[in-house]
């Protein structure tokens, strides 16, 4: 329960004695601590490459994969969450750390998820011989690098945004600044910190499925998981066994929902300054349990008598150092720090550039920039597709509030739900008509990331104040005219965060959606995923380099020129305030 | 002389602006605070006050000059001088008693002790029954007694107020204040000295052993105003009525340009502060002076109440019709020119003109962007340009607003025109 650091807690002896609650509380951390322990033993187990970890289709054998990707999730969430704190304090601190580590922060986040995959896995293995930890770390690191960037710039961006006048407080009343870092900062940062880790958390399921069969230089490393048993199923044509893949992931999700997603969300209201934030809102049954039972007192107390020792300890060593008085840096040593970081930077582009001459040659780069093209239009031409079929829908919904309350749930399940599950139904159905995979297995890419354009759409008409509605009706503005001045513009900033959202997914999809099997009939769309894909399998790291370089500037030059301009049209013109 | 507290010694402040240049904000300020002292100070925007306040605490260092607390220097917070903010400055996550235990925790208080003194402190400032309560469940009032027992928790010597009173309302706030006062009265609280940042002269009239007046750009102490009414003090008091309009008196004349009829008055630079005022009010405010009971001359604590205006509404106001030479103070009065009430008097079309006329002839500004306007071949200027010459004078806020407050004027006056969504200023349609 790290995400409890920095709750208050007035410690009544008595409040931390056993109740009712506790019966349902206890079973479920005894079982979290038993999986842990468990996972962790499977986990490094030993493992020499070229060995095949047999994966049973067997329908009771499931249950147990589920639990290892759900705890490769875990570890993934407790890394990301240690990692966003940590680089974000650096960046929001220190003015040499701003500089460099938010621009690379935001290269990171424009580098395919499953790009980073094909590129570490190498290493990871490396890392840890004759083990299995080394995959499982490298799969990790996958799941890690969809949750950590965005999770990263919340944190930062909260932690310039503290009032300043708490700020002045926390300094009048002498906090300690790893007091204030546990007391102020990470509090100011946690409504927005827990949103995106959940936001990220469900884009993480789709990854962390296809994550877990890895090929290496030729060879497909299966980790036990789901991820894995659909691969199997894949490749002996099972399509039962991907119907309870399917359930289980169903289940999987659904627990996640009601056990973590809605109780943390819940909790981190209590985090906004906001008074009415929290009026209306229905507790989540898991997170009134975790309220009552006394066994959480307990750990959050303990976490909290932690986290004092820490401070103590610190404030103890501070104070026999001597206190440093402040050194300003100069602007000589700005330059020169500037030109080092552009002397780097022009080195690693021209390291990378040889890297990659050595075994491509010029009409193969231009060839793989025209890859890219192909992809590019893909992902524009779905994003409008989508947006014509869902944007009226997500209207027609939020134009009705109380359908529009039981329905955003749904879709945020939805949106969790590992579209590369239904892939193979698509092989399929393209195999059984005959249709032309170029343009049939588009779709996939954006099957898992068209929610948020539908989720987006509903929050901004939900959003459109009442009374611009009845003016509109008073003024008798309808059909055409009604949707160009009224509804468009209002909702046109949450679309324009829906389709930056469903657009960055679909990039990443486009290396397991454009090359799709089943047994042994591949079917393959042109584009730069594909190519990713074939040459990962070949182990060509070139060529690898060379694809998923060439994807990141797409996504950047697309982030750039496109999404960013409509984003601050959109908060410049169009806002509702 | 040991019964000093705080004292400051040829305090000044510069702040950087984008060009190396600095921006002088505190020049030279002398200030003593006395055993036993409550100091308000007064002073317009611009005036440094709430920057004078934040060097007294330690929480912005001075660029010259030395703070001094009971003879020791200040440069960080110290343990004796606490500090309530405007806005409250309370952790949202914090119950009322968490808040409260904030400041003993840090000095390392043990948990029972803490328990005790936070408790007692809550029941002194009137909260008891809300010990668990976190702030977003209470009123803004409520929240600020949270401020008050959170400073008053760890014993303070000094208690520096920044305008805590202004986010509440007027009910709420007399209250609070008349319990502040109470407390301080018979000694129910340790602090021995207070210096309260205010925007409102009744409030700092009534409260106040002293009231320090600063002038604007740079923070000067113009005047000081020793308070010797016994309290509790009546607003309707002719002492008090009589302290009022002196303070109205400095507040809204410059030094130099008192408003006396004919004197000249200093002129003001392109880098001006114009006041941020919108023509409505204005003309709203021109209307009422011209009708009964004013008939062209008000009191001006008595208009202030009557319109319903509070200091920072009133003053730029008063500020704009003096700059466009529309009225005249003095002696806490003000009082119409000839040109207010040709004003007043004319039609739609007529009051465009005399406030095109004025606004070019009063505001550089406004006359330095027509004439840049005038000599471009394509009539047009980015917004950008002009803010950059600004940025020499005012801060980064200050800059935006005032230029916000010219094109207002001018689009007003029809002298140029200016495109929200390119942000270029230009003459078109003229």
């Amino acid at each position: 329960m790290e995400q409890r650091w920095g709750l208050p807690l007035i410690a009544w002896p008595s409040r931390l004695r056993p109740n009712l609650w506790d019966l349902v509380a206890l079973p479920i951390v005894l079982g979290a601590i038993a999986l842990i322990a468990w996972g962790g033993m499977a986990m490094s187990a030993r493992y020499q490459i070229g060995e095949v970890l047999p994966i049973s289709l067997d329908p009771w054998q499931l249950p147990a994969y589920a639990l290892r990707t759900v705890l490769r999730m875990v570890c993934a969430l407790v890394a990301s969450l240690v990692f966003s704190l940590v680089y974000a304090a650096v960046a929001a601190k220190t003015r040499q750390g701003e500089k460099i580590l938010i621009p690379i922060l935001d290269i990171l986040q424009s580098v395919p998820i499953l790009g980073f995959l094909s590129i570490t896995v190498t290493g990871f293995i490396a890392l840890f011989p004759g083990r299995l930890l080394g995959v499982e770390c490298a799969a990790i690191f996958a799941i890690f690098t969809s949750q950590a960037w965005n999770m990263t710039f919340s944190v930062y961006q909260s932690l310039r945004t503290v009032p300043g006048e708490l700020i002045e407080a926390a300094r009048m009343y002498h906090l300690s600044p790893w007091k204030r870092f546990w007391r102020l900062e990470v509090p100011h940062a946690i409504p927005s910190l827990v949103w995106n880790m959940m936001m990220s958390v469900s884009g993480g399921w789709f990854f962390v499925v296809a994550s877990e069969a890895i090929t290496v230089a030729g060879q497909t490393i299966m980790l036990p998981g789901i991820g894995s048993y659909i691969a199997t199923a894949i490749n002996q044509r099972d399509l039962a066994a991907i119907g309870y893949a399917v359930l289980v992931m169903f289940v999987v999700i659904l627990l996640y929902d009601q056990l973590l997603f809605r109780p943390l969300l819940a909790w981190s209201r209590k985090f906004q300054a906001d008074p009415m934030a929290d009026e209306d809102n229905v507790r989540p049954w898991f997170f009134v349990v975790l309220q009552r039972a006394r066994l959480f007192d307990l750990v959050q107390a303990g976490v909290l008598e932690i986290n004092r020792i820490i401070d103590d300890t610190l404030t103890a060593l501070a104070r026999r150092r001597r206190p440093s008085i402040e050194r300003r840096p100069t602007r000589e040593f700005d330059i020169l720090f500037d030109i080092a970081l552009l002397g780097l930077a022009a080195a690693a582009a021209a390291w990378l550039i040889t890297f990659i001459r050595q075994t491509v040659d010029l009409g193969e780069i231009g060839w793989v920039f025209v890859l890219g093209l192909a992809t590019a239009a893909r992902v524009l031409i779905l994003i409008g597709v989508a947006s014509l079929i869902w944007v009226p829908i997500g209207v027609a919904i939020g134009l009705r509030p109380q359908l529009a309350d039981r329905i955003q749930p749904i879709v945020q399940f939805l949106a969790a739900f590992p579209a590369n599950l239904f892939f193979p139904v698509a092989v399929v159905l393209i195999l059984r008509f005959q249709a032309n995979p170029e343009i049939w297995l588009s779709p996939l890419m954006i099957l898992g990331t068209q929610w948020y354009i539908l989720f987006n759409v509903i929050v901004g008409t939900t959003a459109l104040p009442q009374e611009l509605q009845r003016a509109a009706q008073n003024l008798g503005v309808r059909r055409s005219l009604w949707w160009r001045r009224v509804i468009l513009p209002a909702i046109f900033p949450a679309y324009v965060t829906g389709a930056v959202t469903a657009a960055g997914g679909s990039w990443n999809a486009s290396i397991v959606s454009e090359v799709v099997q089943w047994g042994d009939t591949t079917l393959t769309a042109t584009g730069i995923g594909a190519y990713i894909a074939r040459t990962t399998a070949d182990g060509d790291s070139a060529r690898i380099a060379l694809g998923i370089g060439v994807l990141c500037l797409y996504v950047l030059a697309f982030n750039r020129l496109l999404w960013r301009r409509l984003y601050d049209l959109a908060a410049e013109r169009l806002r509702l305030d | 002389m040991n019964d000093s507290l705080l004292r400051t010694e040829a305090v000044s402040k510069t702040y950087q602006t984008p060009d190396h240049h600095g921006r002088l904000v505190l020049d030279h300020i002398d200030f003593m605070l006395r055993h036993g002292e409550i100091v308000a100070i007064l002073g317009k925007s611009g005036s440094g006050k709430s920057t004078f306040l934040r060097i007294l605490a330690g929480l912005v260092p001075p660029s010259e000059g030395v703070v001094e607390y009971r003879g020791i220097p200040v440069t960080q917070p110290v343990h004796g001088i606490a500090m309530v903010f405007q806005s409250y400055a309370l952790f949202p996550w914090l119950t009322v008693l968490g808040n409260v235990e904030l400041g003993l925790e840090a000095l390392g208080v043990s948990g029972a002790e803490r328990r005790r003194r936070a408790v007692s402190a809550i029941d002194v400032i009137g909260l008891d029954g809300f010990e668990n309560a976190y702030p977003k469940e209470l009123s803004g009032g409520m929240r600020q007694r949270v401020g008050f027992a959170r400073a008053l928790v760890v014993d303070p010597d000094i208690l520096l107020l920044d305008e805590p009173f202004s986010s509440l309302d007027v009910l709420t706030a007399e209250t609070l204040r008349g319990d502040l006062l109470d407390l301080w009265d018979a000694h129910r609280i340790p602090t021995k000295g207070m210096v309260i940042v205010s925007h409102n002269i009744e409030e700092a009239v009534e409260i106040a052993d002293r009231i320090l007046i600063f002038s604007s750009d740079p923070g000067r102490i113009r005047a000081q105003i020793p308070i010797s009414l016994p309290r509790p003090r009546s607003s309707e008091s002719a002492g008090f009525r009589q302290i009022v309009d002196q303070v109205y008196t400095l507040l809204t004349t410059e030094p130099g340009r008192d408003g006396r009829r004919g004197a000249k008055a200093e002129p003001i630079g392109i880098g001006f502060r114009l006041p941020d005022a919108s023509v409505q009010q204005l003309s709203g405010l021109i209307e009422n002076l011209t009708e009964a009971p004013y008939h062209g001359r008000a009191d001006l604590p008595h208009l202030a109440d009557e319109e319903n205006l509070v200091m920072d509404e009133l003053f730029p106001l008063i500020e704009t019709l003096q700059l466009f030479g529309f009225a005249h103070v003095s002696s806490g009065d003000i009082e119409l020119t000839p040109l207010g009430r040709a004003y007043a008097e004319a039609d739609m079309l007529a009051r465009k003109q005399i406030f095109a006329e004025a606004l070019l002839k009063h505001v550089p500004l406004a006359a330095h962007i027509r004439r840049v306007l005038d000599e471009r071949p394509g009539h047009r200027a980015p917004a950008a340009r002009f803010l950059r010459e600004l940025e020499d004078h005012l801060s980064e806020e200050e800059v935006e607003r005032v230029l916000d407050t010219v094109i207002n004027w001018g689009r007003h006056a029809e002298i140029f025109a200016y495109d929200y969504d390119s942000e270029v200023l230009s003459l078109e349609n003229f």
